[in-house]
């Protein structure tokens, strides 16, 4: 297993997970850079969605792992509960700190200690959703060189998650869910 | 616009420099926290307080006792009364049982925060019918949690959230005869208080300092390096006695360090395991 050197981000909340699922289904067998997803959930009710994920795309799909480094090939999930964060030597970390955006894992947290990291070798997507978290950690995609994508707010299921992220960041790549799902299935 | 930097983010070496002249002037030790985590508390205390870096370096240094003030702002005190619920079934059905055994019970809830896991082991215990012949020390790196800690007194929306945990528990008694509620906060029972001893231990610096059949500290080693996650448990192993229950946070475990061949896992899911040599 080797780190990886590029790293792309999903944050999504509500009516994201069906974009998420299709986009893993469409991954080719193997891929360079590690995928790492924060979707909202309960922490009260730990879907497992790694696990029937995993099992039913047969890949590396995985709940991050405090101090685990950061691998090619390997889709990682924020686990509910916990900020997850990328750490200078491309470990994750877990951190039990105030929510974000009333989030606990926030995508703005994951996006932000990322971008700092990986700089132009990060891709964040910004997806469905019925809050504005993700917006600012975008952004600081953004300007460290990053690549911004943005769901098209008018097939996002809930629009003001993408909107939010539109209104933060200056020159942000808007797709379909078509052209999302073949960036994934275009990977290598 | 364009390249416009959010202001509020300090560079990595910045948050080196830090450390080293924290350890210059001070006991405190911040070399083997997680960076990403700590940079962030970092840059919260500087957008709270309205300093820039330089100002930070500048107070460190010359500004008496800056450095307590500066620790107690950095730590995460977020805790809860019966977080993960779950975590304290398998603590009744598992570790309990065996605590009954012995004429005295010291437990350690080390990284205590503001008391609420020291509070709810001894709710636990009171249940049990072991509290009388047990004694918990909390301890924690911020003297300002300490005194939250001792004091018990916490609010009722706090209170009305950790009612919704300990439901979870599958209670024998209502959770509202563990505390007196005045105005809009809730002072835990004297029983409990009178059980609990709050001091300030640094788990980076200082060493063992009792023997305990139980130890607790869950959500706190995710803030450390691997390195220093290997030191801080072995800490916990020399404070263990032989049989000795060590429980970590939910998402912590001893997986990846060698001290895991002198225990044995008791439950993988909340990651309770025994000192067996």
């Amino acid at each position: 297993m080797a780190i990886a050197t590029e790293i792309i981000l999903i944050g999504g909340s509500a009516g994201s997970y069906t974009l998420i699922a299709e986009l893993l289904e469409n991954l080719p067998p193997t891929f360079e850079p590690a995928i790492c997803i924060v979707l909202h959930r309960n922490k009260h009710y730990d879907t497992q969605i790694e696990k029937s994920l995993s099992r039913k795309l047969k890949r590396n799909i995985v709940s991050a792992i405090d101090k685990i480094e950061i691998c090619k090939n390997y889709v990682y999930f924020a686990p509910a509960g916990y900020h997850l964060m990328v750490e200078p030597n491309f470990t994750f970390s877990l951190d039990g700190s105030e929510h974000i955006n009333y989030s606990r894992p926030s995508i703005d947290v994951l996006f932000e200690t990322a971008a700092q990291i990986y700089k132009k070798n990060c891709t964040a997507f910004l997806l469905s959703g019925a809050n504005s978290d993700g917006a600012k950690g975008l952004r600081m995609v953004e300007d460290f060189g990053g690549k911004i994508v943005i769901q098209d707010p008018a097939q996002a299921a809930i629009r003001t998650m993408p909107l939010a992220g539109k209104r933060e960041t200056l020159i942000p790549l808007v797709w379909k869910n078509s052209q999302i799902i073949s960036f994934f299935s275009n990977l290598n | 616009m364009a390249g416009l930097k959010a202001v509020n983010i300090i560079e990595f070496q910045d948050l080196e420099d830090i450390i080293y002249l924290l350890q210059n002037i001070s006991e405190l030790d911040l070399s083997g926290y997680s960076k990403s985590s700590l940079k962030r508390r970092v840059e919260r205390f500087l957008q709270v307080e309205k300093m820039d870096i330089v100002d930070l370096k500048n107070a460190i240094v010359n500004v008496k006792d800056f450095h307590n003030y500066f620790i107690q702002e950095l730590v995460v005190n977020v805790t809860e009364m019966f977080r993960d619920p779950q975590f304290f079934n398998s603590l009744k059905k598992n570790v309990i049982p065996y605590l009954q055994t012995y004429p005295q019970i010291r437990i350690w809830s080390a990284g205590c925060s503001t008391g609420e896991e020291a509070y709810s082991t001894a709710i636990v215990l009171n249940e049990s019918n072991i509290l009388d012949r047990s004694f918990i020390y909390g301890t924690d790196i911020s003297q300002r949690a300490l005194d939250i800690a001792r004091k018990g007194v916490y609010s009722l929306n706090k209170i009305k959230s950790y009612t919704e945990n300990y439901l979870h528990t599958k209670p024998s008694l209502d959770f509202s005869s563990h505390y007196t509620a005045m105005y809009d906060a809730a002072i835990i029972n004297k029983e409990y208080r009178n059980k609990v001893l709050f001091s300030t231990h640094n788990l980076v610096t200082d060493q063992a300092f009792n023997e305990f059949q139980l130890i607790m500290c869950r959500n706190v080693m995710i803030y450390f390096d691997k390195e220093l996650q290997s030191r801080v448990l072995n800490l916990f192993y020399e404070s263990l006695s032989l049989f000795g229950f060590l429980c970590l946070g939910s998402k912590e475990s001893l997986y990846a360090h060698d001290i895991k061949n002198n225990f044995k896992v008791i439950d993988k899911q909340y990651n309770i395991y025994q000192k067996i040599k």
